[in-house]
């Protein structure tokens, strides 16, 4: 216990540990969603409309009279579902590019990144927007949007570590060996170009739940009556003032997730990376 | 050939090839709507004449191969010829665009400037004291600014001093009854309709801007020649306000024209919650109008400012940095 109370301890693990309380605490909220909600989501309460926060509904009820609590306990697994699916389209997306391009170089290192320039040159939350339109806003169209818009950070992460790896003598020994591109690529230079893309995924959930939650706020996200904290926001904000809680407690859900995220991410650089520290 | 011109018709050259790239991707994202793009607008709107239709088609030449389609259309596009809106007036894309450009730019580059403002002498401080209070709360508000959603801190913004203590007006550009106004009135009504939006706008990059410049400097401060410039007995605020900043500062170039894409994504968010007649409500009226040569427009808009941006800001760099200047970089 005397090591929990050196300011030492703290400087060093205070992110870690926080960001991971947050993490884990919320992950657990969404999990257990089911039994620990108070009240249905989507049930329809004409006796308790715009209700403040109470015994009875601790962070109050919407204009449908649902229990705050309970729609933000479900919008909890929609924000992480979708973090996870979109972190884990673009990370594969990202993996996959960036492996190929630092692993076989010349033209095909060229083509590869210069479509991640022209991917970055685009106001991404616009193209992501465009595509919404386009398509129809579901939540799987969301997650797909959101992976194929933000795997450019992991392309080139990968690509060069695959550059550096691709020269060292264990990739020389597997080639000796008779190994081919896609073993070499996939057994011998994945593995050892994993722990920056870890961080990459980390800090890109926190990323892609803002977007989710930015696309539900438009209306464009996750539809209604499938709670989501950014629509639930939507549909505080026609009624901002006479019902504020509505307003307020998605929002610091969102918040407070996302520096959980964004805290757990930056301490896994320092702990990967002692280079990074500055 | 002078390095500089070299630079610059390289940088041309380069700029083409991203237009290429941002066409065929745009191009690509018409082509992904199921069936044809021009179904939900007329056989699905009752309101849209055969007559629009046929332009429509007309426009994507969809009876064509794909190959002639998108060089027609970058044709089209050259000549900033984007068709006409498909819902509400029909008027030209271009002239509606135009009309909502300069608030959107203004905004944008207001705060800009209060961004670089606030942060670089945050960044500054931060880095003298690297691990001290201010630095550490300065980390702190950093992390805060990166996880804050920019639709919810207007929000707040909004309940506090709209509602709670109405000092401010909730949302648009002008009051009622702005016309009758004085010069000083309308100023006065303009600016109080835009200090929210502009907050929040700022509040967006200060985080990210202020982390950057605080690393840009420490990175700087470790150079020999700021070693040098001490032991030769110059005082401390001397080295960091002539000889460290200036070098600190040069990356901040490259991150303002990096920055671009997010600015005018965050637009669409904070013009649509202000109800402020900009580019992003327009381009956010387009998407949920499914208004396609609205949409198609803004987008190939929006990253043609944001190639404008990195041009700039590699021009600037070039013309800060004399290592580039003289073309001696990195030999």
């Amino acid at each position: 216990m005397t090591l929990l109370g050196t300011r030492r301890f703290w400087s060093r693990n205070g992110m870690l540990l926080t960001g991971g309380l947050i993490v884990g605490f919320m992950s657990l909220a969404a999990l257990a969603a089911y039994w620990i909600a108070p009240f249905d989501p989507t049930t329809l309460n004409m006796d308790s409309i715009l209700k403040a926060p109470s015994m009875a509904h601790p962070l109050g009820t919407d204009a449908l009279g649902r229990d705050v609590l309970s729609r933000m306990l479900f919008g909890a697994r929609v924000s992480l579902w979708v973090g996870f699916v979109a972190v884990g389209i673009s990370v594969s997306i990202g993996l996959f590019l960036g492996l190929v391009a630092g692993y076989f170089g010349g033209l095909v290192d060229e083509i590869i990144m210069r479509g991640v320039d022209v991917m970055l040159c685009f106001p991404s939350f616009f193209l992501i927007l465009a595509v919404i339109a386009f398509l129809e806003p579901s939540l799987s169209n969301i997650m797909v949007v959101i992976g194929a818009t933000s795997w450019m950070g992991v392309a080139r992460l990968v690509r060069a570590e695959a550059l550096t790896l691709r020269g060292r003598d264990f990739v020389l020994a597997a080639k000796v060996a008779g190994a081919g591109p896609a073993r070499i690529i996939f057994v011998h230079i994945l593995p050892n170009a994993i722990a920056p893309v870890l961080v990459s995924a980390t800090l890109g959930v926190a990323g892609a739940i803002l977007v989710e939650s930015s696309l539900s706020f438009l209306g464009l996200g996750v539809q209604p009556p499938m709670p989501s904290w950014g629509n639930m926001l939507m549909e505080g904000k026609d009624v901002l003032t006479f019902a504020p809680w509505l307003s307020f407690y998605p929002g610091l859900a969102i918040l407070i997730t996302v520096l959980g995220y964004n805290l757990l991410g930056e301490a896994l650089r320092d702990l990967l990376d002692p280079r990074m520290r500055d | 050939m002078p390095a500089l011109a070299r630079r610059i018709i390289a940088k041309a050259l380069w700029i083409c090839a991203i237009f290429i790239g941002i066409t065929v991707i745009s191009f690509t994202v018409i082509h992904l709507a199921p069936g044809s793009p021009t179904d939900l607008q007329t056989t699905m709107n009752p309101e849209a004449s055969s007559d629009a239709r046929a332009r429509l088609e007309a426009l994507y030449g969809l009876d064509k191969p794909l190959h002639v389609q998108y060089v027609s259309w970058l044709s089209r596009m050259v000549r900033f010829d984007f068709g006409r809106s498909m819902s509400g007036d029909h008027r030209p894309v271009w002239d509606k665009i135009l009309e909502r450009l300069p608030l959107t730019f203004g905004m944008n580059v207001a705060s800009l400037i209060l961004t670089l403002a606030i942060t670089i002498p945050l960044g500054i401080a931060s880095a003298y004291w690297q691990g001290r209070v201010f630095d550490r709360a300065a980390t702190i508000f950093v992390f805060i600014g990166f996880a804050m959603p920019g639709f919810w801190l207007a929000l707040l913004l909004m309940y506090a001093f709209c509602i709670q203590w109405p000092l401010l007006p909730i949302s648009g550009l002008t009051s009622l009854g702005f016309d009758q106004l004085s010069f000083t009135g309308k100023l006065w009504d303009l600016t109080s309709h835009l200090i929210l939006p502009l907050f929040v706008y700022t509040f967006g990059s200060l985080a990210g801007m202020s982390r950057f410049m605080r690393t840009s400097m420490l990175e700087v401060l470790r150079q020999d020649y700021i070693l040098t410039a001490r032991a030769k007995g110059l005082p401390l605020s001397t080295v960091i306000f002539k000889h460290a900043l200036r070098n600190a500062l040069l990356p901040v170039i490259t991150i303002l024209g990096l920055s671009i894409p997010a600015l005018i994504g965050g637009s669409v968010i904070i013009e649509s919650i202000f109800a402020l007649p900009g580019l992003g409500q327009l381009f956010y009226q387009g998407v949920m109008a499914r208004d396609y040569p609205l949409i198609m427009g803004n987008l190939v808009l929006g990253a043609l400012l944001t190639l404008a941006g990195n041009l700039l800001a590699d021009l600037a760099y070039g013309l800060a940095d004399p290592r580039i200047r003289s073309g001696r970089n990195g030999q």
